[in-house]
């Protein structure tokens, strides 16, 4: 794509500015700004991984992946407000679950270890793993606080800490896990994945392009899955005691 | 400690650390409850009745002093363990999903015990055996309260703390209530501590008495004395319904 066919395309941003002004909605400036920031970011990404995947150097990998975990990790953690240690325990989410997949696509042989494969579908990973670990961790916050009567009552009649969550557990990771199961259930009927139109655009065969997006559909169902599981596991025992006793920040 | 004490409360306070102010939720508090009788907890509004009844099964922790049970401190026993042993009644009867059966049969299998007959706790308070595959939300107040007293017998509890049970009840389930407990302490020996507005109910239920004030015990000793001579201006207040509420 030429630089020309880059900036007609900013016309569509026109368009919406356009609407902004005539309904009044005032979003002229935040337009702007996400047209100049997504410019700049995905240019700068753009050299970034052209360097990355010419120097072939596992290190970078590593480093590209680790700042990918770090930035999800903190924007899914504004999700746990008033949960102590949200950051530790979503990083340690996604961590979990981006290691986990790879060491099954590179130890099954399911893609080549190179920068090319390894950095998008890491991204992938590493993004829905994010939406999923925001999700759990609010719905565990409004779950605990809305059955706060019933945990108790558990509680009261001997129940442990797990055993008092266990309607909470329970619908946090489901909670966590809706987005991506309704997105497996229309793939292909209203969008074509985003990884998938990439590929085609680019020229790849559409039967082959589909072979990928179905095994990364897979993979982020799995990913989606380990990370609410492990946020919720490990974000339930905030809320109690050692004593079993519920704590809600507020109370 | 003396033979007979079931719960003895020594010089407990609860102070709660809220947006770098503390509040003071129980101030220095003792009382001793004695075996198989049932204790009033009486007091206004935002006088500190549930968190003390919270504090003896330990959902609530006590920022100082302590409490036994049986001589042996609470904070001794597991946690677990005390919590069976002294079994809760909440204000407002909330239910698991399920049948009565399954919330009576609740306590008992958390434990992965072998599970007892629900027939026979239905028995305990009064309710026939055709209530047992009922839903519990579909059943009058009255007796869901029951079944929640039920659910917490299934333990086998020797303490039994009410939160107002009937406190959204009119007077007929009341008094339902209040005979299915005083039956309970007779024919099982229960140790009850009982939480209520209701002073014409303290006089009919209980044996003792405490009173609370701002997180104070104001007054306290047998039933039949302080509703007939109160021994402080506080007290002699509450009873006229002079002595307002904190919130």
């Amino acid at each position: 794509m030429t630089y020309l066919a880059l900036g007609l395309s900013l016309g569509f941003v026109g368009l919406a500015a356009i609407v902004s002004r005539y309904q009044e909605l005032g979003l002229e400036k935040d337009l702007a700004i996400g047209v100049i920031r997504a410019f700049i970011q995905l240019t700068i990404v753009g050299y970034i991984l052209s360097y990355v995947f010419a120097a072939q150097n596992s290190l970078y990998i590593f480093l590209m992946i680790m700042l990918m975990i770090i930035v999800a990790g903190r924007n899914a953690s504004k999700r746990g407000k008033g949960i102590s240690q949200a950051q530790r325990i979503v990083l340690m989410g996604i961590a979990f679950s981006e290691g986990i997949s790879l060491l099954l696509l590179l130890g099954l042989r399911i893609i080549p270890a190179t920068a090319q494969y390894i950095i998008p579908l890491s991204g992938m990973i590493i993004g829905n793993s994010m939406v999923a670990a925001g999700v759990t961790l609010n719905r565990l916050n409004s779950e605990f606080r809305l059955r706060r009567g019933e945990v108790e009552l558990a509680l009261s009649l001997g129940a442990t800490s797990k055993q008092a969550a266990l309607p909470v557990i329970q619908s946090a990771v489901k909670a966590g896990m809706i987005p991506t199961v309704d997105s497996m259930k229309t793939v292909g009927l209203v969008q074509l994945p985003g990884m998938m139109t990439g590929q085609i655009l680019a020229g790849a065969d559409p039967v082959q392009a589909v072979r990928y997006q179905i095994m990364v559909m897979f993979l982020i169902s799995g990913a989606s899955a380990i990370t609410s599981l492990i946020v919720v596991l490990l974000g339930y025992r905030c809320f109690f005691t050692s004593h079993a006793q519920l704590v809600l920040g507020d109370s | 400690m003396t033979k007979g004490i079931k719960l003895n409360v020594e010089n407990i306070s609860l102070v709660l650390r809220e947006k770098e102010r503390n509040s003071t939720l129980l101030d220095n508090v003792s009382l001793e409850i004695c075996h198989g009788r049932v204790r009033a907890l009486l007091g206004p509004s935002g006088s500190g009745k549930s968190t003390l009844l919270y504090t003896l099964n330990r959902l609530r922790e006590i920022s100082e002093g302590k409490i036994f049970l049986d001589n042996t401190e609470t904070r001794m026993l597991n946690v677990l363990e005390l919590r069976r042993r002294v079994g809760l009644v909440m204000q407002k009867a909330l239910f698991f999903a399920g049948t009565v059966s399954d919330n009576i049969l609740y306590g008992p299998r958390i434990q992965g015990k072998e599970l007892p007959d629900p027939d026979h706790y239905l028995e305990l308070v009064g309710l026939s055996s055709d209530f047992a595959d009922r839903d519990p939300n579909t059943l009058s107040g009255g007796q869901q309260q029951r079944v929640s007293i039920a659910r917490a017998l299934a333990n086998n509890p020797e303490v039994l703390l009410l939160d107002e049970p009937t406190s959204a009840l009119d007077a007929q389930a009341s008094e339902h209530l209040e005979n299915v407990v005083a039956k309970l302490c007779r024919e099982r020996q229960l140790t009850v501590v009982w939480v209520t507005h209701d002073l014409q109910q303290a006089r009919r239920i209980a044996q003792d008495v405490t009173l609370l004030y701002h997180g104070k015990v104001l007054e306290q000793g047998e039933a039949a004395d302080f509703f007939r001579q109160p021994s402080t201006e506080e007290g002699k207040a509450y009873l006229e319904g002079r002595l307002g509420g904190v919130d």
